[in-house]
C-alpha cells in the first residue's frame, strides 16, 4: 500500500470514514434487532474501503448515484449521523423527511444524488449528473456506485454506450461483493466483467476493494483525468459484505460458509488492514486509533439516542413534494 | 378442514401443476435454492431440478422476454418478478410483446404464461418496493389479471392461469404469505371472471380486493353491529372482470364503495365505479364512493405509510355516511 495523499491526516480521515461507516451499521443493525427501525436494511460492513477510498478522492460537488446498500456511500459522502438515523427512523429531520427511508437516503448538499432500490436503476441518473457537468462546462465528475448484480441490468450498457460516445466524466464503480442477493456471481454473470466496459471502449481497472488506499490511489488518477475529459472510466472493485443481503438474512449457509465469512473477516478487513498499516508505519498508533473508535462510536450512540426521540412528520406531509412548485 | 398458509398455497398450485405437466417451467431471481426472498418457492428446485426451476440474473426485461419467446414456442413458463415494482422494467415485453402477439399473428400464435409477481404497502419498504401496479397491467387488452385474496383463492387462481393459454399476471399480496384459511387437499380450480360473494347483505355493496376483502369484511362485521347488512364482493380477477354480480348486487342494495390498494386515480376504483354507474346508475341512492391508495408515491415514515392505504375503519364511516344520505 502506498498513497498519493501521503500526509497523516489523510491517513487518519480514511480511518475515521471507514470506522464512521462501521459504527453507523453496527447501530443500524441493533436498531433492527430490537424491532426499533421500521423495515428492512441492507449492511455495508466489509466494504467501506470502497466507499471511503473513491469518495475521499472526490470534492462535495462531484456527484455519486448509490444502491440499496447505501449507508456506507452515503457516510463517505460527508453526511451527518443524526440527519440519516433519522431518515432510516421515518422521522421529521431525516436527510428525505423521511420519505425515503435507509433505501433512498440522499444528501444533496455533499452531492449525494441518492440510494435506489431498483439494482442498477441509477445508471442514468449518474450518467445524466456526468451530462449536465459536462455541458455547463463544470469540472465536476460523477461516480456510479452499483453492485455485481446490477451487471445483469440492461440499462447499464445502454447507459456506458452513451458515456463513452460522449466522453462523459463519469466512473462506474462495480462492487463486487461476490453475491447478488443468495447468488453467487458466477451464476449470475457470464465471461469478463471488466470485458464488458471495454467492449465500448471504456478504460476498466480492477483494484482491491479491501484496501483503502489503493481505491482512493486509482480513483485520484480516474478523477482528474476524467476532469480533463478523458473518461469515461470502469473500476471493478473486489470486496465482501459481511452481514447477509439483508439484516433479516441470518441462516445463510445455504448459499455461503461461515468458514468463508470468517475469512475475510479476519484476514481482508480493510478497517484492521489499514490500521496496522499505520501502526507499522509509525503514522499513528494503536491508542490514537482506538480513541478515534471510541469518540465514533459515541457519536453513532448519541445520534440514534437523538433520532429515537426525534419527531415524526406531521399527516399533511403525506401529498407534500408530489410535485415541485414552479 | 386443513388450513394452509397463502404462502404454501402457491407452492402447492404450482407444483400440482408441474407434476402434471412437464412443460411448465419456473424462472426468476432466487427461486431456486432460496425458494424467493419471501419462500413462496421453497421445494421446488429439490423435487423439479435447476432445468425446470431457473435462477435468473437481475435481468427482468431480458428473462421476461425469453418467457415469451419459450411460451410461444412450447414451453409454459411461470416467470416470477420479485416486486411488483418491478414491473415497470418488463413493461415492453409484457404488454408490447406478450399481450398482443396472439391478436397480431392472427391467433396462430399464443403466449401461455404466468407472471407471478406482488402488491402492498405497509411494509415499511419505501416507494419502490410497495406498489400496487395491476390497474396498469389490466389497462392492457390481452393480459389477464388475477388478485387472489386467501390462500383457497390463492391456490385455485393459480392453478387455473397455469393453464390459461393467454399471459396471465397474479398479483400476491406480499403482507398475506402467512395468513392461513382452509384449502380442500382434493383439486379445484377457480374460474377467471366469476366474481366471489362472501359476505351477502341488502344494504350497500362493499366490492374489494386482494387485501382489501379482508378489510371490507371486518366493516361489513361491525356495520352489522350496527344493523347495516354489507355485501362483501371480491371481483377475483379485474381482468375479466364480472360485471354482471357487481351490477346485480348494486341494484338490489341501491349503494357501493369499491375498495383497492392501487392508486385511485385511473384505477380500479374508477373503472369499477364508472361501469356501476353506466349500469347501474338508476338503482342507486347515492354517489359510488371509491377508496384507494392516496394518490402519492408511498411514504417510508410509517406514520405517513399508514395515512395512504384504506383501513376497514374507513370502509365503515364511509358505509355509514353513504346510507345517512351524508354524501
Ligand atoms: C430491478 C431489481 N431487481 C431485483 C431487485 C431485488 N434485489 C435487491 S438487491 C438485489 C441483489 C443486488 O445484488 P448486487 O447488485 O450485487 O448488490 P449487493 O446486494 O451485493 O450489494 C436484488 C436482486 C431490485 N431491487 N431491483
Ligand atoms: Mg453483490
Amino acid at each position: 500500500m502506498s498513497n498519493k495523499k501521503d500526509n497523516k491526516n489523510s491517513y487518519l480521515q480514511m480511518f475515521r470514514q471507514m470506522v464512521r461507516i462501521r459504527a453507523f451499521e453496527e447501530q443500524a443493525n441493533q436498531l433492527y434487532l430490537s424491532a426499533k427501525m421500521p423495515g428492512l436494511t441492507h449492511m455495508y460492513v466489509g466494504q467501506e474501503a470502497v466507499a471511503v477510498g473513491i469518495c475521499e478522492a472526490l470534492t462535495p460537488n462531484d456527484k455519486i448515484t448509490s444502491t440499496h446498500r447505501g449507508h456506507g456511500h452515503c457516510v463517505a459522502k460527508g453526511a451527518d449521523f443524526k440527519q440519516m438515523f433519522c431518515e432510516l427512523l421515518g422521522k421529521k429531520e431525516g436527510y428525505c423527511r423521511g420519505k425515503g427511508g435507509s433505501m433512498h437516503i440522499a444528501d444533496q448538499a455533499n452531492g449525494n444524488l441518492g440510494a435506489n432500490a431498483i439494482v442498477g436503476g441509477s445508471a442514468g441518473i449518474a450518467t445524466g449528473a456526468a451530462l449536465t457537468a459536462k455541458r455547463l462546462g463544470k469540472k465536476e465528475v460523477s461516480v456510479c456506485f452499483f453492485g455485481d448484480g446490477a451487471l445483469g441490468q440492461g440499462l447499464l450498457y445502454e447507459t456506458m454506450n452513451m458515456a463513452a460516445l460522449w466522453k462523459l466524466p463519469i466512473i462506474y464503480a462495480c462492487e463486487n461483493n461476490l453475491y447478488g442477493e443468495y447468488t453467487k456471481v458466477e451464476e449470475m454473470a457470464a465471461g469478463d466483467l471488466k470485458a464488458r466496459a471495454k467492449g465500448f471502449g471504456i478504460e476498466s481497472f480492477e483494484v482491491d476493494g479491501q484496501d483503502v488506499l489503493a481505491v482512493n490511489n486509482l480513483t485520484q488518477e480516474l478523477v482528474e483525468r476524467a476532469r480533463k475529459g478523458d473518461g469515461p472510466f470502469f473500476m471493478l472493485l473486489n470486496t465482501y459484505r459481511y452481514h447477509g443481503h439483508h439484516v433479516g438474512d441470518i441462516n445463510r449457509e445455504y448459499y455461503r460458509s461461515k468458514e468463508e465469512e470468517q475469512l475475510w473477516r479476519d484476514e481482508r478487513d480493510p478497517i484492521k488492514n489499514l490500521s496496522m498499516l499505520l501502526i507499522d508505519k509509525k503514522i499513528s498508533t494503536s491508542e490514537e486509533l482506538k480513541s478515534i473508535e471510541l469518540e465514533i462510536e459515541k457519536d453513532a450512540e448519541e445520534a440514534v439516542d437523538y433520532a429515537l426521540n426525534a419527531a415524526w412528520p406531521e399527516a399533511s406531509e403525506v401529498n407534500m413534494h408530489v410535485f415541485a412548485a414552479n | 378442514m386443513r388450513e394452509i398458509t397463502f404462502g404454501a398455497a402457491v407452492n402447492e398450485a404450482i407444483s400440482e401443476e408441474m407434476r402434471l405437466d412437464n412443460s411448465i417451467i419456473v424462472l426468476g431471481e432466487d427461486v431456486a435454492e432460496a425458494g424467493t426472498p419471501f419462500k413462496v418457492l421453497s421445494g421446488l428446485v429439490e423435487e423439479f431440478g435447476t432445468d425446470r426451476v431457473v435462477d435468473t440474473p437481475i435481468s427482468e426485461p431480458g428473462f421476461t422476454g425469453i418467457a415469451v419467446g419459450a411460451a410461444i414456442t412450447g414451453l409454459r413458463p411461470i416467470v416470477d418478478i420479485m416486486f411488483g415494482d418491478f414491473l415497470f422494467l418488463i413493461m415492453d415485453q409484457l404488454c408490447n410483446q406478450a399481450a398482443k402477439t396472439h391478436y397480431m399473428s392472427g391467433g396462430k400464435l399464443s403466449v401461455p404464461m404466468v407472471l407471478r409477481t406482488n402488491m402492498g404497502a405497509t411494509r415499511r419498504s419505501a416507494a419502490q418496493h410497495s406498489q400496487s401496479l395491476h390497474s396498469l397491467v389490466a389497462h392492457i387488452p390481452g393480459l389477464k389479471v388475477a388478485m387472489p385474496s386467501s390462500a383457497y383463492e390463492a391456490k385455485g387462481l393459480m392453478k387455473t392461469a397455469i393453464r390459461d393459454n393467454n399471459p396471465v399476471v397474479i398479483f400476491e399480496d406480499k403482507l398475506m404469505y402467512n395468513d392461513k384459511a382452509e384449502v380442500p387437499e382434493e383439486e379445484y380450480l377457480i374460474n377467471f371472471g366469476e366474481a366471489n360473494i362472501l359476505h351477502p347483505g341488502t344494504d350497500i355493496t362493499l366490492i374489494a380486493t386482494s387485501s382489501m376483502v379482508q378489510q371490507a369484511e371486518i366493516a361489513a362485521n361491525t356495520l352489522a353491529d350496527q344493523n347495516i347488512s354489507a355485501e362483501v364482493i371480491d371481483p377475483r380477477t379485474i381482468s375479466p372482470l364480472d360485471e354482471n354480480t357487481l351490477i346485480n348486487s348494486v341494484k338490489k342494495t341501491s349503494h357501493a364503495i369499491v375498495i383497492d390498494e392501487g392508486h385511485q386515480n385511473f384505477g380500479v376504483t374508477a373503472e369499477i365505479a364508472a361501469r356501476i354507474s353506466e349500469k347501474a346508475f338508476y338503482y342507486l341512492d347515492a354517489p359510488v364512493q371509491r377508496l384507494g391508495a392516496m394518490d402519492v408515491p408511498v411514504p417510508f415514515s410509517p406514520v405517513l405509510e399508514d395515512l395512504t392505504v384504506p383501513t376497514a375503519q374507513q370502509i365503515h364511516d364511509r358505509a355509514v355516511m353513504v346510507l345517512k344520505g351524508e354524501i
